[in-house]
């Protein structure tokens, strides 16, 4: 018996390896997503470049020092000619605007008449960077009014962050939780896109055998469910390989070019971070960075990487085997792939919901009500619980009955739906010309 | 121990369809068994159930003096009605998966895949791809696959749709070979006169109910109703004759062909006086020809529907 599903497990996964789109996808991807981490770079340089200048009139006994060339922005001091002829010479020269300052001696007067002319509505990183400069001046002026020294100042604006600590005494630090939850979310998203790709594939390879009619030949010689099986795990096998040919060749290639194009990846992270909240969160980690680089080094070794990991495999098992034998299933019951698709939403959709609360609330509230609620339930406990469990188990993180309860639904609802599921794909790769609803799949439950 | 397989009292329904209703038969071993019946009647289910693809609700099935059971699986070839083979494989890989499926090594697999393709002469498609392939052409693939691990049944659902004449005439010879070298044979079809000249022992399925089986020339007995057909050389007056005839016999129909001078009728005779009836026939012309009229499957398929109906 385990003899035959060998067979079948080979067949499949040659079948898969050696078709042409397959090996297309596994060269092209790596490529096309470094290229694509490239480009974003290389735009993003490019509009670093870009300076624009602006040109300053200042008529006034202020702000003569105050405009120095910053990022993307420079100055150039235009003195001793009408407002007018300024206009046109910025114009001449394709400058970015005119700044004009007139004339007084009154620096509140000043600013406030101040005027930025540009040709179109102008840029808003430009206007807040002047703004800054009239800002800094004008609160000078006026602590000087109260006599208050830029020192002074200084001392009372700075900056307070609260002290962090455990119950043990422990320094914690901030942000910590997510970047914990963005590790688990990371083995997460790789199980749910696994699902999604690979899932789908164990569902084209089904409708091929019944529009093929090769279907009852097989059955003839071994048990559906055998079947079944050996197609899930060839793919899911096949599937493995191409992940791994794509993290190696992606991460070779990417360190090839990240050394020969000298690119700061930091800036593409920056620009491409998608998680809503992230981007600010990242940022906010990156600046206390340097001088807590060791805090967040230990935190993040002392991530429980051994139970993270055998976690991952476990929830990916599991997790992987009930989708794809509800993907061979729905590919039982129709005959084209067009018919799939009233089927292949409600499959989605717990995984989309999955990466969804972790990102909205498991990352900041991973031991929440609802992030508890979702770790459990078992279509989206895969993705949910793995991004919980980077805190550990125990006080404060992931109670172990919690982990244990998560994983014996998920065995239970596997238990389940394979079996479900495999109902569903024997009566269905007999039948043909029909497009069953979901009344007919119950009925055929009972068969 | 004389039936490779016996059912008693299968039942197999689908939700609120009957697919098989209280279906015994007796498939006695090394012969060519017809289970004939219209599209439908139940025929490919029970097949299936063979098969094991599916189970029987009520009902039993002996294979070779054991309950059927999933080793023997191995020992029965199945050709279905709706067959197909992986598209993209080639042609050998695949006959050889197909083979190590049913059992046989792979060194084993490719001497007898050698073998049978060489015999209908294949054997240079074996690294071609199926799509290459025309209709035909798959069909002799899946019969070398069917009956390469030479098993003690052999199950054909319809073997010669989708074949050409000539190849047609190939796998029957292939298939009474077999029969010959001791091979039980089950064939499935709902087109009767294909089962004439290759079934020794037949089985009517309608309406998921068998109506009829046994032997086919047995059951061919039990249905003819002694009409003969007769042709007599007359010297001219056709019609004097048949009148005689009239007097004394049963005739049903009639004929006369004046080119020839020669009456053709049917007669239904009593039973068991064919000779005594010959004797007075050729007393009174030259016999042409005197032959008895025997039903064919269809015939007696319809019949037996018709009085089945006729029961109810």
């Amino acid at each position: 018996m385990t003899g035959k599903l060998a067979l079948i497990v080979k067949r499949e996964y040659l079948a898969k390896v050696r078709n042409r789109s397959f090996i297309v996808m596994t060269i092209l991807s790596p490529l096309l997503i470094v290229g694509m981490i490239v480009l974003i770079a290389y735009l993003t340089k490019i509009n670093d470049n870009e300076t624009r200048v602006v040109t300053v009139l200042n008529d006034s006994d202020f702000f003569h020092q105050q405009f120095q060339p910053s990022q993307g922005l420079s100055f150039v001091n235009v003195d001793n000619i009408s407002l007018e002829e300024a206009k046109d010479s910025t114009i001449a020269l394709g400058y970015y605007g005119l700044l004009h300052l007139p004339k007084g001696n009154d620096v509140e007067y000043v600013a406030r008449e101040a005027y930025l002319y540009t040709k179109d509505n102008p840029n808003t990183n430009i206007t807040q960077v002047l703004e800054g400069i009239f800002q800094k001046q004008l609160r000078q002026n006026r602590l000087g009014q109260l006599g208050i020294s830029p020192e002074q100042f200084s001392e009372v604006e700075k900056p307070f962050e609260i002290n962090l600590a455990t119950f043990e005494g422990e320094r914690s630090v901030r942000g910590i939780n997510e970047i914990k939850a963005f590790i688990g979310g990371a083995f997460g998203y790789a199980i749910m896109m696994f699902i999604i790709i690979y899932g789908g594939f164990v569902m084209r390879s089904v409708i091929e055998e019944k529009t093929s009619r090769i279907i009852e030949v097989i059955i003839s010689s071994v048990k559906p469910f055998q079947l079944m099986l050996g197609k899930i795990i060839g793919t899911s096998l096949a599937g493995i390989t191409q992940f791994a040919i794509w993290i190696i060749s992606a991460s070779t290639l990417l360190f090839l070019v990240l050394l020969f194009l000298d690119i700061d990846l930091g800036a593409v992270a920056a620009q491409t971070s998608m998680a809503p909240g992230m981007g600010s969160n990242m940022a906010q980690i990156s600046a206390p960075m340097s001088k807590e680089m060791m805090l967040y080094t230990k935190e993040i070794i002392n991530i429980p990487w051994l139970l993270l990991i055998a976690s991952f495999l476990v929830y990916f098992i599991l997790g992987y085997l009930i989708y794809s034998s509800i993907y061979a299933a729905i590919g039982a019951a129709v005959d084209n792939e067009t018919d799939t698709q009233q089927f292949i939403f409600p499959i989605i959709l717990p995984l989309m919901l999955a990466i969804y609360v972790g990102f909205f609330s498991v990352f900041s509230n991973p031991h929440g009500p609802i992030a508890v609620g979702f770790s459990l339930f078992p279509l989206t406990s895969p993705i949910v619980m793995l991004m919980r469990l980077p805190g550990g188990i125990g006080e404060g993180a992931v109670p172990l009955w919690q982990l244990l309860l998560s994983v014996a639904l998920l065995i239970v609802t596997f238990w389940g739906i394979v079996s479900l599921a495999a109902k569903i794909y024997r009566v269905g790769i007999l039948m043909y010309g029909k497009r069953p609803s979901y009344k007919e799949l119950f009925k055929w439950l009972k068969y | 121990m004389d039936d490779i397989l016996v059912a008693e009292n299968v039942s197999k329904t689908y939700g609120n369809h009957t697919a098989l209703s209280n279906i015994s038969l007796k498939i006695p071993r090394n012969c060519i068994y017809g289970l004939l019946g219209p599209n439908g009647a139940g025929k490919t289910s029970f097949i299936r159930i063979i098969n094991q693809i599916t189970y029987q609700d009520q009902g039993k099935i002996w294979f070779n003096g054991e309950p059927l059971a999933p080793k023997h699986i191995s020992l029965i070839g199945y050709l279905p009605e709706e067959r197909g083979l992986y598209k993209s494989m080639k042609v050998g890989e695949q006959a050889l998966y197909l083979a190590q499926l049913k059992g046989l090594s792979k060194s084993e697999a490719k001497k007898r895949l050698k073998y049978w393709f060489d015999r209908l002469e294949i054997g240079d498609w074996w690294n071609k791809k199926i799509q290459e392939l025309s209709k035909g052409m798959a069909q002799k693939i899946q019969f070398i696959v069917t009956v390469l691990h030479q098993p003690k049944l052999l199950i054909f659902d319809e073997p010669f749709s989708g074949f050409d004449p000539i190849n047609a005439n190939i796998i029957k010879d292939e298939i009474l070979k077999l029969k010959e070298q001791g091979t039980s044979i089950i064939f499935s079809t709902h087109r009767m006169e294909s089962v004439e000249e290759l079934c020794e022992y037949i089985a009517l399925i309608h309406k998921s109910e068998k109506i009829l089986d046994g032997r086919l020339s047995d059951i061919k007995k039990a249905y003819k109703k002694n009409i003969f057909n007769v042709g007599l050389q007359t010297n001219g007056d056709g019609d004097a004759l048949l009148n005689s005839l009239r007097a004394k016999f049963n005739i049903l129909s009639s004929q006369f062909d004046p080119l020839e001078s020669q009456l053709n009728f049917q007669v239904q005779l009593p039973s068991e006086r064919t000779a005594e009836v010959l004797a007075e026939l050729s007393n009174r012309a030259n016999i042409h020809h005197f032959e008895e009229t025997i039903p064919s499957a269809n015939d007696i398929f319809i019949q037996t529907v018709k009085n089945k109906d006729h029961d109810r």
